[in-house]
């Protein structure tokens, strides 16, 4: 990065003179707040970030950020943000998009990106529901849900994120809720430092078509004993008195509270990010409420590689070792005759 | 040469290799046209081969084929009819039957013609009295036993053994040629320089081929083509696609640029992609996407990044990056999309030629979303077209298709070798911070309509773009006049690009009573044909169109000077219909052929002598 800039930013920095469309109450507008707020506090240069995205309501958001941006075609905004980073790894890549944009058109360029491991981050606006074409079931509407396009119940299994990014070979997934702004703020610049692709479920409302979708886990009242925010190194506490934790029972995870039936702080799993295999990471993405807690914060973590860096390797390398420095050397390789 | 043999100077032959998709049939080829190109004939050659990696043994879906047509003069083409036809099985004389000469000369491998591979091919009992061959020089040489005998003391495997009946076929057909065996032989010797024992094998069949040629002269002429009056220069072979290649990264180091190539593999554009992501030590990024679209996604990516961005592919991938290049048309970024045409529609024949994917290039997405389109017309010249593609893509900020076929990307022939410094610069209009002005995406060069480029990572000239209509100040607009206003600019844009568009260039009278008019691939055949029959005295002449949108400024100019108009190409029409459209007071004649095959010499002028005769 340039270290000739050290301006420092406020949030205020990174808006655009757009006029912000979203409708009223909608979660977007808090996770653009967030966005801004965490970008300020990157030390990046402003000129650095780039926002990705393809279509859908949350697909707007480069629109608002004074940064450079390129809005997309539905579905397709992986794979922008995939050459835009090959091409100039200095970029900081960011792409926003939501569960239809995502998973459903987007789906096979989702899994791609996660498993080449290009270092973009990747916000999935997670409303379980079509905005912009005005509330049609995604593929993360839970199974009966009644939309415009189901009017008697979906009969489809949804995806869970947290699962296809680990199925893809992810190395990074994290959750948040829209209106927490501060454990945003923190996942958002956990997932710009991350080298490798970094996945954040924004589990976010939309307030016309699927209002209240998140709010058995995430209302006020109920949140903090029916979510867990994970924290590197620490024993999974959660609970309104802290008092509830998780512990492996043969192989499923368990929700015991603490005091009861010798259960200390010390019999709770400790959780770990960075470890490779991602078997309890798996199992803690796919927690649902009313059985579990739902996973907040980064469940997983880890370093690995990235396509871009091993692409510019190969080059260097092939460069130092090859004849063939510009194209008069190329186009008089090999055999050719005079005549 | 030996005594009693009958030379025949030719100006031009070709000779076909034919055999099982696993004989060699192409190395075969491609070894035999290197040794013409290096003694100095003109030559132009086309494989042939089916889709299937390796169909059953002796069927003949499974045959294999390459054709080399070489000369004393220029060639165009890589030949219709053969002179010389080699046939490994009777499956090879089944599909081949029909383009030998009258008078040819066919040799086969007389051990593979047994009961049950004659029987395979569709034959009853003699394939060369079925198809009536009997007036062709037949040679029928137990080519597999005479390979086992001459490497009977090298200790090969079986196997092994049989795998250098090609070379054996090849040596045969150097003496019917006059060739030297060196180039060959040193080929062998750097290529299985590890395993010389293979290297030798290959080299006693080649050398025992060539004597039992000798030892047999009594029946075959030994045909003498001269050296060709060529142009000095240093000299390659090059085909389509590797020519398409090299033109991008040529484009590029113009430009100053890195080559950024997502792709996804296509028949028969796939080696474009192989041949770029060989080029690692030129900087070429070469991103194997996940699909057609993630290919043309991750291009644009790259070309908003600030590289020289291509995608290429064939029919069936074009179809699938329409939207991706209505989103590139809006953005008006640069980006190059190279459509190796096959026969279409669907799969259709992967694997063979066509010109039938001209509408959807020129018009094939959603809304008023216009291109420049531009086609190669031979293998070599795919170079200079791919370098003007990218030129005029980085210079004019847009889209630029590229025209090629399976028969271009697939055919060689010797190419003149460029000087880098020879070649035109390439400049695309960069943005600049102009003090605390701020920088508005869609504002233009007055000149060319084109928008300024700004590169992220440049301090100050942050912006956005997409496929929403914008105004010029990169705003979000749904003003109906708004809309209207900038569909016209960009269509403007991309008409204005004919400021840099040649003329069409005429072959033969600038006027006449004939005007064959083609337009990329067909080029090699037509030109053949028209001077043809410009030798016998007839008033025809030929215009090959490039551009194709926008077309040269002479169009109408040109057209005014001939009786007759006659448009062929290898569809229904495609473009004949395009020139009714834009020059109407004209009325065309076509000459049309889908078959997956190139057109024929006698294709072309039966039906306009016709024409001639009926006027």
């Amino acid at each position: 990065m340039d270290d000739s800039v050290a301006t420092k930013y406020t949030a205020k920095d990174f808006k655009s003179d757009q006029e912000v469309r979203w409708c009223p109450g909608c979660g977007d507008h808090a996770v653009l707040s967030s966005v801004q707020r965490a970008l300020a506090e990157m030390g990046i240069p402003k000129e650095k970030f780039a926002f990705v995205s393809g279509i859908g309501c949350s697909s707007r958001f480069p629109y608002y950020m004074d940064t450079y941006g390129f809005h997309g075609i539905h579905g397709r905004a992986s794979a922008i943000a995939s050459g835009l980073k090959t091409a100039n790894p200095e970029l900081s890549v960011w792409q926003i998009t939501g569960d239809g944009d995502a998973l459903a058109i987007g789906g096979n360029h989702f899994i791609h990106v996660v498993r080449r491991n290009i270092d973009i981050n990747i916000l999935l606006f997670n409303n379980e529901i079509y905005g912009l074409t005005k509330g049609q079931y995604s593929p993360t509407s839970h199974h009966g849900l009644v939309t415009k396009t189901s009017p008697f119940g979906t009969v489809e299994e949804p995806f869970s994120v947290g699962e296809l990014v680990i199925g893809a070979r992810g190395k990074f997934f994290a959750r948040t809720v829209d209106t927490n702004i501060a454990l945003s703020t923190q996942i958002y610049t956990e997932a710009e430092k991350h080298n490798g692709t970094s996945v954040v479920e924004v589990l976010q409302n939309c307030v016309i078509f699927n209002d209240g979708v998140h709010d058995v886990v995430t209302g006020k009242e109920v949140r903090d004993d029916r979510t867990i925010v994970l924290r590197q190194g620490q024993p999974m506490i959660f609970g309104k008195d802290s008092d509830k934790g998780l512990v492996l029972e043969g192989l499923k995870l368990k929700v015991v509270t603490i005091g009861e039936n010798g259960v200390t702080k010390d019999s709770l799993l400790v959780h770990d990010a960075t470890e490779p295999n991602p078997g309890i990471q798996y199992m803690l993405a796919n927690m649902r409420y009313p059985e579990y807690p739902v996973a907040l914060g980064i469940i997983r973590a880890v370093p690995g590689p990235t396509y871009e860096k091993l692409v510019e390797e190969q080059i260097k390398m092939i460069s130092e070792q090859s004849p063939i420095k510009c194209m008069d050397d190329l186009l008089r390789s090999g055999s050719t005759w005079k005549v | 040469m030996a005594k009693k043999t009958k030379v025949l100077e030719r100006e031009a032959v070709v000779i076909r290799f034919s055999g099982d998709s696993g004989d060699g049939m192409q190395l075969t080829g491609t070894l035999f046209s290197d040794t013409a190109a290096l003694f100095g004939n003109d030559i132009s050659t086309f494989p042939d081969y089916p889709a299937e990696i390796r169909a059953p043994q002796g069927t003949v879906g499974g045959v294999s084929g390459f054709q080399v047509h070489l000369g004393h003069s220029e060639i165009n083409m890589p030949g219709d009819f053969s002179d010389v036809l080699v046939a490994m099985n009777p499956a090879a004389v089944k599909a081949n039957a029909r383009w030998i000469k009258p008078g040819g000369t066919l040799i086969y491998d007389a051990d593979n013609f047994t009961d049950k591979n004659i029987e395979k091919a569709g034959y009853e009992k003699d394939p060369v009295q079925e198809e009536k061959l009997d007036a062709c020089n037949i040679i029928a040489a137990p080519i597999s036993s005479m390979v086992k005998e001459a490497l009977k003391d090298l200790g090969l495997d079986p196997k092994n053994v049989l795998r250098t009946k090609n070379m054996f076929a090849l040596g045969m057909v150097y003496w019917l040629f006059d060739r030297k065996l060196d180039y060959t032989e040193e080929y062998f010797d750097k290529k299985f320089k590890s395993k010389p024992v293979i290297a030798e094998a290959n080299k006693i069949a080649l050398r025992s081929g060539y004597y039992y040629a000798e030892t047999i002269e009594a029946l075959t002429p030994v045909y003498k083509i001269l050296p060709a009056d060529i142009a000095s220069g240093t000299y390659r072979n090059i085909s389509g696609n590797a020519a398409t290649a090299w033109g991008l990264m040529a484009a590029a180091e113009k430009a100053g640029l890195k080559l950024f190539i997502g792709s996804y593999p296509i028949t028969p554009a796939t080696s474009i992609l192989e041949e770029l992501a060989a080029r690692k030590d030129l900087g070429v990024k070469s991103f194997q996407a996940e699909d057609e679209i993630a290919g043309i996604c991750t291009a644009l990516g790259a070309s908003f990044a600030g590289n020289l961005a291509v995608t290429s592919t064939s029919g069936p991938g074009l179809a699938l990056k329409s939207e991706a290049i209505g989103l590139a048309v809006m953005a008006e970024l640069p980006i190059v999309v190279i459509n190796v045409q096959r026969g279409g529609p669907s799969t259709g024949l992967p694997t063979k030629t066509e010109q039938a994917d001209l509408m959807q290039a020129i018009y094939g997405r959603n809304g008023e979303c216009p291109v420049v389109v531009i086609a190669s017309s031979t293998p070599s010249d795919c170079f200079h077209f791919a370098f003007e593609a990218a030129r005029i893509a980085l210079e004019h900020m847009t889209p630029v298709l590229l025209l090629t076929d399976s028969y271009l990307a697939n055919g060689m022939e010797p190419w003149r070798i460029p000087q880098m410094k020879d070649l035109p610069e390439i400049r695309p209009p960069y943005a600049v911070k102009n003090g605390d002005q701020p920088y508005y995406p869609y504002k233009r060069d007055e000149k060319k309509l084109s928008r300024f480029w700004a590169i992220p990572g440049t301090p100050g000239l942050e912006h956005r773009i997409g496929g929403l209509e914008k105004t010029d100040k990169g705003t979000v607009s749904y003003v109906p006049e708004n809309h209207e206003y900038m569909v016209k600019l960009r269509a403007e844009k991309v008409a204005r690009v004919v400021s840099e568009v040649p003329d069409l260039k005429i072959e033969g009278a600038p006027e006449g009573e004939l005007l064959v008019i083609g337009w990329g691939g067909s080029y090699g055949y037509l030109i053949t044909a028209v001077r043809e029959m410009q030798a016998e005295g007839r008033k025809v002449s030929l215009v090959n169109f490039n551009y194709l949108n926008p077309m040269p400024s002479n169009v109408r100019d040109v057209f005014n000077r001939f009786k007759t108009l006659v448009v062929c190409e290898l569809n229904l029409g495609q473009f004949a219909n395009y020139l009714r459209m834009n020059f109407q007071e004209f009325s065309y004649e076509q000459i049309n052929k889908v078959q997956g095959i190139p057109f024929t010499i006698n294709d072309i002028k039966e039906k306009c002598i016709k024409l001639l005769e009926e006027k």
